[in-house]
């Protein structure tokens, strides 16, 4: 696909879609209800506590923690002080995550969509619900064929349950249309990833940050969102180093950081491009890495030549003298660390801001060695390994391309399937609802997703899915997506259950089972395992234990490029962690991965499967692609009509949709709903107080909630959390223009207009703030 | 030095590195013995101006106001220095340490009558283990450290455990780390107290210029 596509699913066409219901009865019966410390854990013995050494749930830097477990019961969490990573550091995330299990509203039975029952469902038992799905599931493919299905999974399931999920898609629903949430956090980082290196992984180990002259962290805001990375952070800080931040607001990272450069949003590739332009300008350059290890340089440097510090200052709104102070001490530096996340990627252009930023380390040329280094923050637990073993629309396991002759073989071999038998590419996560707004895909499993709070334009989205002839949702509670399921199976919790996750760093860890699933709820890899009995499509899908899955894994991801086949279980939890790629096999002269794998890529005389010892980056040559990146503002930019910014992100007590975190109490009362952040400039000439409740509105929907007047926003741009749900959730506002390479969705800038409400809208006053 | 001496962790503070994510306040009321409450506050200075933030944790004090002033002599100090949270026989809830320590630390328990406060996580350090809130705090704005670790860890900063509130002077077994050229010697509390938060001339500053940039017609792509 070619960098010069414009943006899908442009603006001014889109409408504005209905409130959503207020699910009144639904929501007293499922919740989400919070549970506070004290309740849970008083009913817990103390004498029979046991310590399980696992992860955290949540985000991708998967910290080690330890469980404390009574009988089936999670009571309490414990520092694991010997988990290299983290080193006992938890953020409250964390330490309050063990409130979800054995919480009130977690779902014990399956349950089936019944206007009569009290929240809509009545239960079934198990065996019927997965009878029930797999007829339902029957009765479509046989009227309109087995592409009228289409999946919908998750980047928080093991590498084991990715795996499967992609495998049993293409073999047991026999559907192309498989594709993930990764889709809204890591594609952008992938893709460029993979069009500048030829691989799609952090480069280095978090360590290498330590010593590292310059940190850049562009669009991350490391303190809410990867809050231990902070640490490692101010460590390189303690060391000597500067801190660069680029962000439309002050976090608590830029707070105390040696430049700030407060970037207005979608405006990215332009500040990259003016700070190439000026280490061209001075010859801040490694010539030698640039003329033996890289191609394209001309092109992109032609590319920034019109990139004055002045045309940048004008179209970044960031001050010219701070544009020439950070290529300054980007261009200067010996070593450096480049970080970058969802700020920079979650654009209708967020491959080519990518591109950009990695165009500045490979011109520098500090990559591949200590202290100098470069990474995308993962968002979610298994945000680096459920992108790499075929749950995505285009891919097969071990990185592979669902398209390419030989890696279809390749897997086919391993599955022990006809070639054929392996569908092609289905289509990106939004582009599946569009088809079910459409009406070619009729029927949805879903799992370890919850699009309708976490997709742009939900309004969109609701109307899609309730079209739906027949969805099923796999939960642990009942997300706002599976209140419109047809039937809802019982899950699994992250605790309930044994695996392996590939953490921010490419590092592959146990996470570990503490409790069983209560009730009828079952592993996810068993419930989907059942449905493919019940779909008389059992072959493959007899897998008895974890383990299993991940031996084969092995296998499917051998010769790949993220290759996993020399990893094994023992070896993850001796060394605390394995480092992909690790080939079980390469060739003589070759260096072998160490005991822990390959922490740092690209080191100088690397072997990897595609270059073949031409050089360390994973193209024929070994070498790195440079890549012209013209600049291109949001799809949807500001006008009369809508003249200020709004973007979108997270806040450190929530998480992603808040499916978990909404039912916490001590992290609801951090921060119980959302709140629009705005500068008293832009607050003054609207006439917006502190606290005053103000409605912010889109082409395509609107959103009331109190106005947070703090000057640690720019003036031109107001921010606001996305991870609650209904007539909370900002998702209402955004807009769904997606990059045409990634397809990720434009949530980091839309165009809307502000105005003071009356008061409190219905659901503040009718729905606890969780709600 | 002796091997005791080079062991011997000291717990630091450093607000330089406060992120303001709670984590110290969500894991202080996991503990046993106050179960739901957290005897640390963090401190949120001038959110409308800075996402500034500041962890408060019991000092303890070398010469503790709070026993000082206590009428019933329900607060002791350890031989290792530990303050200790009123001892519940013979603690009145008179509210006197509340009111008198400096630092704002002990908070009055009313539904127990009972004053409250960070006792170090005696539980642990005795033992060996880091307070909880050191061990959590993903900055490390909360550190429990040993000399060599200070050292190697801690290069750019300096630790200070002396504090000036008025007339009073105070010194704290638990230590503030300051800049490493900072010419502090005494942090004066009290001094210190109106200066603005720090972030805030950023703001002001940077998020100032860019509306002037954004109203320029050039500053629109």
């Amino acid at each position: 696909m070619s960098d010069e596509q414009p943006p899908e699913g442009s603006a001014p066409a889109a409408r504005r879609w209905p409130e959503p219901p207020l699910e009144l009865e639904t929501i007293r019966r499922f919740g989400p209800h919070r549970v506070d410390a004290r309740s849970a854990r008083l009913t817990a013995a103390r004498a029979d506590e046991r310590l399980v050494k696992t992860h955290c749930c949540f985000c991708g830097q998967q910290c080690g923690v330890q469980l404390v477990v009574s009988g089936e019961t999670v009571v309490g969490v414990e520092p694991w002080y010997e988990f290299p990573f983290n080193q006992g550091m938890m953020c409250p995330k964390g330490v309050k995550r063990y409130l979800q299990q054995s919480h009130p509203d977690r779902l014990l039975r399956a349950l089936e969509r019944d206007p009569g029952s009290p929240g809509g469902f009545r239960e079934l038992g198990y065996e019927r619900a997965i009878q029930r799905v797999a007829g339902e599931i029957r009765r479509l493919q046989e009227r309109h064929g087995p592409e009228c299905i289409g999946m919908l999974s998750g980047a928080s399931l093991t590498n084991e349950k990715a795996y499967l999920m992609g495998k049993f898609a293409r073999l047991a629903l026999r559907t192309p249309y498989i594709d993930y949430n990764g889709r809204l956090c890591m594609v952008s980082a992938g893709s460029g990833n993979k069009k500048a290196f030829g691989v799609d992984r952090a480069a280095n180990p978090w360590s290498d940050l330590l010593g590292a002259e310059v940190v850049l962290v562009s669009g991350a805001n490391v303190a809410e969102c990867a809050p231990i990375t902070t640490n490692y952070i101010w460590q390189a800080r303690e060391h000597g180093a500067r801190v660069i931040v680029v962000d439309p607001r002050l976090t608590p990272l830029a707070r105390t950081c040696d430049l700030f450069l407060p970037v207005r949003p979608g405006r990215d590739t332009a500040l990259f491009a003016g700070m190439l332009h000026l280490m061209i300008e001075h010859d801040w350059l490694d010539h030698e890495f640039i003329e033996r290890h890289t191609v394209g340089f001309e092109a992109a440097a032609a590319e920034v030549r019109e990139w004055t510090p002045r045309r940048t200052a004008e179209v970044t709104g960031i001050a010219e003298r701070s544009i020439v102070r950070a290529a300054e001490l980007w261009g200067r530096a010996k070593t450096s660390f480049l970080l970058h996340a969802r700020g920079l990627e979650h654009h209708s252009h967020g491959v080519k801001n990518v591109l950009s930023a990695i165009n500045l380390v490979l011109a520098s040329g500090r990559i591949g060695r200590a202290s100098c280094g470069y990474g995308t923050i993962t968002g979610q637990a298994n945000g680096q390994g459920g992108r790499e073993h075929g749950q995505k629309c285009d891919q097969l396991p071990g990185g592979r391309d669902i398209s390419d002759p030989e890696h279809r073989a390749h897997v086919a071999a391993v599955w022990g399937v006809p070639v054929e038998a392996i569908p092609g590419p289905g289509v990106d996560a939004y582009e599946l609802i569009r088809r079910i707004d459409r009406g070619e895909i009729k029927g949805l499993l879903s799992l370890c997703f919850n699009p309708l709070v976490s997709l742009p334009d939900s309004g969109f989205v609701r109307q899609a899915l309730q079209k739906l002839e027949f969805f099923v949702a796999i939960d642990f509670f009942l997300s706002e997506t599976a209140r419109l399921a047809h039937v809802v199976l019982p899950g699994s919790l992250q605790e309930e259950d044994e695996g392996t996750i590939t953490q921010v760093e490419g590092r592959v860890i146990r996470v570990r089972k503490a409790v069983s699933c209560p009730g009828e709820a079952r592993e996810d890899w068993r419930i989907v395992q059942d449905l493919a009995r019940a779909l008389d499509r059992a072959a493959g899908f007899s897998f008895t234990h974890p383990r299993e899955i991940f031996e084969e894994l092995r296998r499917a991801s051998k010769g790949g490029v993220c290759d996993y086949s020399g990893i094994t279980w023992e070896q993850v939890e001796r060394e605390l962690g394995v480092f992909w790629p690790c080939p079980a096999e390469v060739p003589p002269g070759a260096r072998r991965p160490a005991a822990n794998g390959t922490p740092r890529l690209f080191e100088p005389g690397s072997w990897n499967p595609i270059a073949r010892g031409a050089g360390p980056f994973f193209f024929p040559d070994g070498k790195a692609r440079f890549h012209a990146t013209p600049h291109t503002g949001p799809a949807e930019d500001t006008d009369d009509a809508y003249p200020i910014l709004l973007t979108t992100g997270r806040v450190v007590s929530h998480f992603l949709s808040g499916n978990q975190t909404r039912r916490i109490g001590p992290l609801i009362d951090h921060f119980p709903e959302p709140r629009l952040e705005i500068h008293p400039r832009l607050a003054e000439r609207l006439g917006v107080a502190d606290a005053d409740w103000v409605t912010v509105e889109s082409r395509r929907g609107s959103c009331t909630l109190q106005a947070w007047v703090v000057r640690t926003i720019r003036p031109d741009t107001v921010f606001v959390a996305y991870h609650w749900g209904g007539r909370r959730s900002i998702n209402q506002v955004t807009n769904s223009a997606q990059d045409p390479i990634s397809k990720i969705p434009e949530y980091k800038a839309c165009a809307v207009r502000l105005r003071r409400a009356e008061g409190p809208p219905e659901h503040a006053q009718r729905l606890e703030p969780q709600q | 030095m002796s091997v005791d001496a080079r062991d011997a962790r000291v717990f630091f503070v450093d607000p330089g590195r406060c992120i303001g994510c709670q984590s110290c306040v969500q894991a202080c009321t996991e503990c046993d013995t106050h179960r739901g409450r957290s005897m640390i506050q963090l401190d949120v200075l001038d959110r409308a101006r800075s996402p500034q933030t500041a962890p408060v944790v019991c000092m303890h004090c070398e010469s503790p106001t709070c026993a000082e002033v206590c009428p019933a002599d329900a607060i002791k100090r350890t031989e290792d220095g530990v303050v200790q949270s009123a001892r519940k026989p013979r603690c009145i809830a008179c509210n006197n340490c509340v009111l008198a320590c400096p630092f704002g630390v002990p908070k009055m328990a009313s539904s127990l009558d009972l004053m409250m406060k960070c006792d170090l996580c005696y539980d642990r350090t005795s033992v060996g283990l880091k307070p909880m809130c050191a061990s959590v705090c993903p900055s490390q704005a909360l550190a429990y450290l040993t000399p060599d670790e200070l050292a190697r860890l801690r290069p750019a900063a300096r630790p200070v455990n002396t504090f000036r509130f008025g007339a009073q002077a105070i010194t704290t077994k638990v230590q503030v780390l300051v800049p490493r050229g900072a010419p502090v010697e005494v942090i004066d509390v009290t001094a210190a107290m109106h200066e603005p938060s720090l972030g805030h001339e950023v703001a002001a500053e940077v998020f100032d210029a860019v509306l002037e940039g954004a109203d320029a017609p050039e500053g629109r792509s």
